[in-house]
């Protein structure tokens, strides 16, 4: 059980405050992650309004790129899929735009600092800002090379938020949460994303959980990197806020996509992270 | 003698990277947060080493008894009359132990590895120099050795994947991507992230994160620093023109470095253009390309117009890259080096001329700076010193020498 008083976002937006404020004491936050563009361009917008109807409380969008190193293979499938179909970064605007149009659930932006740069780092952040986006997780910039995005990030009110590792001291875990805005993510295992072993998981996590919520007294904490079941989900995240589903989110997709009724397979595993295997409908949200 | 080599180093002197690893406003640190730690212990470790005079010794201990320094300082005979202008040198970095300046390098990250009680070396490769050269010393000093290649790499460089095995290296094959050097790079970075506690990331040249490229130039600076002696034993002054072939750039930097303060030396970095810098396969990064973030730095970059990352094209595996150390990016912003793009043909053209006229088979990235000697020996009026680092020799090369030159029938 989450220690009390819950952290609450300091600079995260309205969405996301309301995410956390209106959390149950035993309820944890789900953040799911899907590659904008995949299984196709066509998909992304239905299934992150599924998700929300199916448990999701945050939408992390990835921002495909061609060389996404701290990301695993799963992912960098994914983003290769995408890229191949020709996603550009105006439909990834344009699919928080339409998901806006009718759903208030905090998006935020994962990715790689090139194709941004490219884009040019004030329209970018105005776009976020234009459409919606929530914050910014850019995993290839730590701290220490945020100053290129402060002024934009503060200008937008697009909050960025960082990483903490097993390894970050307790002066970079403060830094994090003093920068952040939305809350911190927590990454679980030393290691690039990807669905892993309970065991390999499980191990890590108690070694610096503590140390987190020592640390982190700013913003809510969400732990991500390697869960693939609710069993997971609950072990890891249990004394923190919430936790975020990747790889695994991703390759339910691989694994359903095309088949007769895959949607209805992929959401019931959805619901699934969230709520456990047993299935009843008060556990499907009513929006 | 009229002149010493030890001058003062002046308050205006070159001096990158900044403490946060920038050259100007090229470098940096954008890794993963795991990284960040791993990165300033490095730094620390790094700092601390440098100072330390057993350090230092015993590097140039098995700088000269193994890899067998320093090099000679050729001069090009025939090649030079072939021009009828200037005065011809190669710096033989082709003859060090393993056939390539790579292994100052690798001995100077491997000690320091020691130094640090990581027993788990990890290396990328494109060409497979690089990857030989880990290999060599992790089997010299008894680690273990993985090798991240890219898959379509380690079937155009077939002899070098055996070298390593040979080696006693484990070479993993990276199926991801283009499957080439920066999809290797990616993956070595990946395994990193995972076993940073106990592993030792050898980079190859003067790119990724701080304190990489500063690191690696300091280890190849012996390049640059035995040139200025030799040139003024043999010449009683300081070359005229350095040139160097530039892919991420170590040998160019390893030879440049000590010259940046010393004006009247020009400095010129030959880039790979594969079919022309105009078109889609080349990696001519300073023409082509534009300032983004991969494997760790902010430099020159070839990328697409979504930012992503284009593929790199050259007959030369070994400047088959889509990016170059943050260092050269700066010396390009301030003009200091002129990059200049060689195309294939261009060098293998050189790599014709310098055998038939030097004895010296150079490898496909060396033959882009001496090929650029037809482009600057008729410029010349005389008495000019031209410099060629001759960075590696061909023998890796003759697959592909032999289906250029010969057709594959002889391979």
């Amino acid at each position: 059980m989450q220690a009390e008083p819950k952290n609450m976002p300091v600079r995260g937006s309205s969405r996301m405050q309301k995410v956390f404020r209106n959390r149950k004491p035993d309820e944890k936050i789900m953040n799911l992650f899907i590659t904008a563009g995949f299984p196709a361009k066509s998909e992304t917008v239905d299934l992150i309004l599924a998700y929300e109807k199916n448990g999701a409380d945050i939408i992390e969008l990835g921002m495909p790129f061609s060389d996404p190193l701290a990301d695993g293979p799963t992912i960098q499938y994914s983003s290769e899929v995408a890229l191949a179909a020709g996603l550009m970064m105006d439909d990834i605007f344009e699919m928080v735009s339409q998901v806006r149009k009718s759903s208030d659930i905090p998006i935020v932006l994962m990715g790689y600092l090139n194709p941004l740069l490219y884009y040019g780092i004030e329209p970018f952040f105005t776009r976020c800002a234009e459409t919606g986006v929530d914050g910014l997780i850019l995993p290839d910039v730590p701290v220490e090379e945020s100053a290129l995005l402060a002024e934009a990030s503060e200008t937008c009110k697009v909050p960025l938020i960082y990483l903490v590792a097993p390894n970050s001291t307790d002066e970079r875990m403060k830094l994090v949460d003093e920068r952040s805005g939305g809350f911190v993510y927590c990454v679980s295992v030393t290691g690039v994303t990807g669905a892993r072993s309970g065991d390999e998981v499980e191990q890590s996590v108690n070694r610096f959980i503590e140390r987190v919520n020592q640390n982190i007294t700013r913003n809510p904490v969400l732990v991500g990197f390697g869960i693939s079941s609710h069993a997971d989900a609950m072990h890891i995240s249990r004394k923190t806020d919430g936790f975020v589903v990747g790889s695994a989110l991703i390759n339910n997709i691989r694994e359903n996509y095309g088949t007769e009724g895959w949607m209805e397979n992929h959401l019931k595993f959805v619901r699934s992270l969230k709520y456990g295997e047993l299935e009843t409908s008060e556990n499907t949200k009513r929006s | 003698m009229q002149q010493t080599n030890e001058v003062a180093v002046p308050d205006t002197a070159y001096n990158f990277p900044s403490k946060n690893g920038y050259f100007g406003k090229f470098g940096g640190k954008f890794v993963p947060e795991i990284l960040i730690p791993a990165l300033d212990e490095l730094e620390r470790q790094y700092e601390l080493a440098s100072k330390d005079d057993s350090f230092k010794k015993e590097r140039l201990h098995h700088l000269r008894e193994y890899v067998g320094r320093p090099t000679p300082f050729t001069f090009c005979e025939r090649l030079t009359a072939h021009y009828g202008t200037g005065r011809i040198y190669f710096k033989r970095e082709d003859l060090c132990h393993t056939g390539a300046h790579k292994i100052n390098n690798t001995i100077g990250q491997v000690l320091l590895a020691m130094r640090m009680g990581k027993k788990r070396i990890i290396a990328e490769t494109g060409a497979g120099q690089h990857g030989v050269a880990t290999a060599t010393v992790c089997a010299k000093f008894g680690l273990e050795c993985i090798v991240y290649m890219g898959a379509e790499d380690m079937k155009r460089q077939k002899l070098n994947v055996d070298r390593m095995r040979l080696l006693g290296a484990d070479v993993r094959g990276v199926e991801s991507g283009s499957k080439t050097l920066k999809d290797a790079t990616n993956e070595a970075i990946r395994d990193w992230v995972t076993n940073v506690d106990d592993t030792f990331y050898i980079i190859g040249s003067v790119v990724g994160p701080h304190p990489y490229p500063k690191m690696v130039r300091d280890f190849h600076d012996v390049i640059g620093l035995e040139t200025e002696a030799q040139c003024f034993e043999t010449e009683g002054r300081d070359p005229d023109y350095i040139l160097a072939c530039v892919g991420g750039g170590s040998n160019a930097i390893g030879i440049f470095h000590r010259f940046i303060d010393k004006k009247h030396v020009k400095l010129i970095g030959l880039e790979a253009a594969g079919e022309g810098a105009e078109t889609n396969k080349t990696a001519a990064t300073f023409s082509k390309g534009k300032p983004g973030v991969l494997h760790g730095s902010l430099s020159y970059l070839l990328q697409t117009h979504q930012g992503q990352v284009e593929l790199a094209h050259s007959i030369s595996a070994g400047l088959d890259y889509p990016g170059v150390g943050p260092e050269h990016s700066h010396l390009f912003d301030t003009g200091r080096v002129a990059y200049r793009p060689v195309t294939d043909t261009e060098a293998m053209d050189a790599v014709k001329r310098c055998s038939m006229l030097e004895g010296i088979i150079p490898a496909i990235e060396t033959a882009h700076a001496i090929a650029w000697l037809e482009k600057l020996m008729p410029q010349l009026s005389g008495d000019e010193i031209v410099v060629i680092n001759c960075s590696g020799r061909g023998d890796k090369d003759m697959g592909t020498i032999s289906d250029y030159f010969y057709g594959s029938n002889n391979k």
